[in-house]
């Protein structure tokens, strides 16, 4: 065990924690005399979610697929294993992983415990949905196996639990089924806020939808945009291509981000991106054909892209308001945001399906608003006004994207958060508890 | 990767499958597509590894041997299904200075552990392929064997007798056409040192040995360094004089 300044995504709030590897599970036995932990994935939660001074227990060399069953398409694994280390396995073999987030550098204990959604969450909901059973760690050291027929209350509270109710230590869950490796996509140039909504309520037949939103518009072009949707290419799609298409696509290598460009985000280069990106988003519309790996994880391309924000960090403000507020309620954000003197450096819109089993799952029918903010003097001020908007409108914060919210914001926006209290309380009853130091600051 | 690199290169065996730096290995060389033997002395961790390379695509096969107890590793080469192309020993441990100090069953632990055990195994392998007239060995030394140092002189010394094995081994066959690999990592993130601070810019992770590893066999090298800064500090370290190198708190 070392002790290391260690921080989520975002790199706000760095806090000294002690640090130790689980290689077997038998070695949480050594951990008894420690009253608190929290397990920690690949470090991808923006916030808070994966530090605990006491102990923060990487799950990093927990990377092991277990079982494959290709007639139903049902992957177990270890909670460890990369996303990326499936996609590079299964993908070219015909299988996906149901649900995938932004970035393909999580674990599979990791998108459990945030209940992440992706592009697809209007047509196949979040992870867990998909999550068949999972093996869990509680407070005495007992694993339990959870699922929708055994211990369903803790699969339910573990879903989205942030990694409170114990240690993800493997899971079982559905694979689906790809024709190719590439996605036909198209992009679609919006006027504004309303147009940018609508095209993507419009895009419901489409497996795949997000938006991204300009941060360099003004007043009647606010929440102007570019709509992207697609679907895996079929052989059909695939057959009229050149040859490329049908070979395994040349995966890019990764480019890592040059130290001297650490704090190279500023309001003005900002501005000029997202003016330049629009002209040349609306100008090559597509349907076109794209791998996966930049149709899902743009960003990935760039190693620790997060570096960009310089020394201070940034946070990544995630809220979802219900359909019927979400008109109103985003003009109030993206307004609020306008006005003051900070900007977005990205802004991402996106339709979700309804809410899932997860007690602290994030994503419920309506709208989702993702504004990155590097950290500066009167960030956390905004934000907490965001908040404000956010309540009034009977929307959430994401957990998972969270550093900084208050304790009250969450109680009031997390129906279920009660249940999500007594099982996480009965289940972690034993010698110690999980808890992060999110849990802390929400009084969790 | 290059596309070529997917081609069967033949079979390697990895020894020492299950530590971080093996598992590292055997993904990374079957990832290149070479046909993977995996040898352990634990049966549960042995079948967990080589379930997971079988569901990555790899041709795997595993061998539960213990190089300290048996008979300097020849049983191990018997029980393989071919000699394999290439064989890569990771087996170390660590241990402890002090209790070396104290406990002379610590310290042959460690002496055994880190040099008699992996130099017997290469030694046997080295026969066989030297018989056929090709093959590489790899042998995972490390950096502390450079010089006895005061802080982990067991370890040093064990590995220091390793290095030098794989030396003269390596002078032995270069005729025959088998070719040995010595790699001398620093600092790596693994088991071994979990418990230790270990300054970040000179630290290593295990698929970073394993990268170093797979280039050292395509080029054939001779002794490999994981990480820009070693081999400087290496040099540094060997050309110090004893009358300054006894004093410095290493």
């Amino acid at each position: 065990m070392r002790a290391t300044h260690l921080s989520g995504w975002g790199r706000y709030p760095i806090r000294e924690c002690r640090v130790a590897t689980l290689r077997r599970e038998e070695q949480l036995a050594d951990w008894s005399q420690t009253k608190t932990l929290i397990a920690r994935g690949n470090g991808r939660s923006y916030g808070d979610a994966a530090l605990n001074p006491e102990l923060t227990l990487s799950m990093l060399a927990r990377d092991r697929l277990l079982a494959f069953d290709s007639s139903r398409g049902v992957l177990s694994c270890e909670a460890g294993v990369l996303l990326a280390d499936l996609l590079r396995v299964y993908a070219p073999q015909g299988w996906f992983p149901p649900v995938v987030p932004g970035t393909a550098d999580v674990t599979v204990g990791g998108m459990i415990a945030a209940d992440v959604h992706g592009k697809n969450h209007h047509r196949d909901g979040s992870f867990g949905a998909h999550v068949e059973s999972f093996r869990l760690a509680g407070g005495n050291g007992d694993v339990l196996t959870c699922s929708r027929e055994e211990n369903l209350d803790l699969f339910r509270a573990t879903l989205g639990g942030m990694g409170l109710t114990g240690v993800v230590l493997s899971a079982c869950f559905r694979m689906c089924r790809i024709e190719s490796e590439h996605v036909r996509t198209e992009t679609l140039g919006t006027p504004d806020l309303d147009a940018t909504m609508e095209t993507l309520a419009a895009s419901n037949d489409w497996r795949y939808s997000v938006a991204w939103l300009d941060g360099s518009a003004e007043g009647g072009n606010l929440g102007r945009g570019l709509v992207s949707r697609g679907d895996f290419a079929t052989r059909d799609d695939l057959s009229g291509q050149s040859s490329a298409y049908r070979s395994r696509a040349p995966v890019s290598r990764q480019l890592p981000t040059p130290a001297l460009l650490s704090g190279a985000l500023n309001p003005a280069s900002v501005r000029l991106f997202d003016a330049l990106y629009n002209r040349v988003g609306r100008f090559r519309k597509g349907p076109r054909l794209v791998h996966h790996t930049s149709f899902f994880f743009p960003l990935d391309r760039l190693q620790r892209w997060n570096r960009l924000y310089g020394r201070r960090g940034f946070v990544q403000y995630q809220c979802v308001l219900p359909v019927s507020q979400s008109s109103r309620g985003l003009r109030a954000i993206l307004e609020r945001v306008a006005t003051s003197d900070h900007i977005a450096y990205l802004a991402v819109l996106k339709l979700l399906g309804p809410q899932g089993e997860g007690m602290l799952s994030f994503p419920l029918s309506g709208y989702t608003l993702a504004l990155d903010f590097p950290m500066r003097p009167g960030t956390l001020e905004l934000l907490d006004s965001l908040d404000e908007i956010t309540t009034a409108h009977g929307g959430r914060v994401y957990l998972a994207k969270d550093a900084r919210c208050r304790p009250d914001h969450v109680q009031e926006s997390y129906a279920d958060l009660p249940s999500f209290v007594d099982v996480r309380q009965g289940a972690t009853s034993g010698t110690r508890e999980f808890s992060s130091v999110m849990s802390r600051r929400l009084g969790l | 990767m290059s596309r070529s690199s997917r081609r069967n290169p033949g079979t390697a065996l990895v020894v020492g499958a299950t530590g971080d730096i093996g598992r590292a290995i055997a993904r990374r060389l079957g990832r290149d597509g070479w046909e993977l033997q995996l040898a352990a002395r634990d049966p549960s961790q042995l079948k967990a590894e080589a379930q997971d390379l079988h569901l990555r695509g790899i041709s795997v096969s595993a061998h539960e041997c213990d190089v300290l107890k048996e008979d300097g590793g020849v049983s191990l080469i018997d029980a393989l299904p071919a000699t394999p192309d290439v064989a890569v020993c990771t087996v170390g441990v660590l241990g402890d200075q002090s209790d070396a100090e104290t406990d002379w069953r610590a310290a042959e632990r460690v002496m055994r552990t880190n040099y008699l055990g992996p130099a017997l195994l290469m030694g046997a392998l080295a026969n066989r392929f030297e018989q056929r007239g090709h093959g590489t060995l790899v042998g995972i030394s490390s950096i502390a064997g450079e010089r006895g140092r005061r802080s982990n002189y067991a370890y040093g010394s064990a590995k220091s007798g390793f290095t030098s094995f794989l030396s003269g081994l390596r002078s032995r066959l270069w005729r025959s056409g088998v070719h040995v690999v010595t790699v001398k990592p620093g600092y790596v993130r693994t088991r071994m040192t979990d418990h230790l601070e270990l300054p970040a810019l000179l630290t290593a992770e295990p698929e970073d040995v394993a990268e170093a590893i797979a280039r050292a066999i395509r080029k054939r090298r001779d002794v490999v360094f994981v990480g820009r800064l070693w081999r400087p500090v290496a040099f540094v370290v060997r050309a110090m004089p004893e009358s300054i190198f006894k004093r410095i708190s290493l």
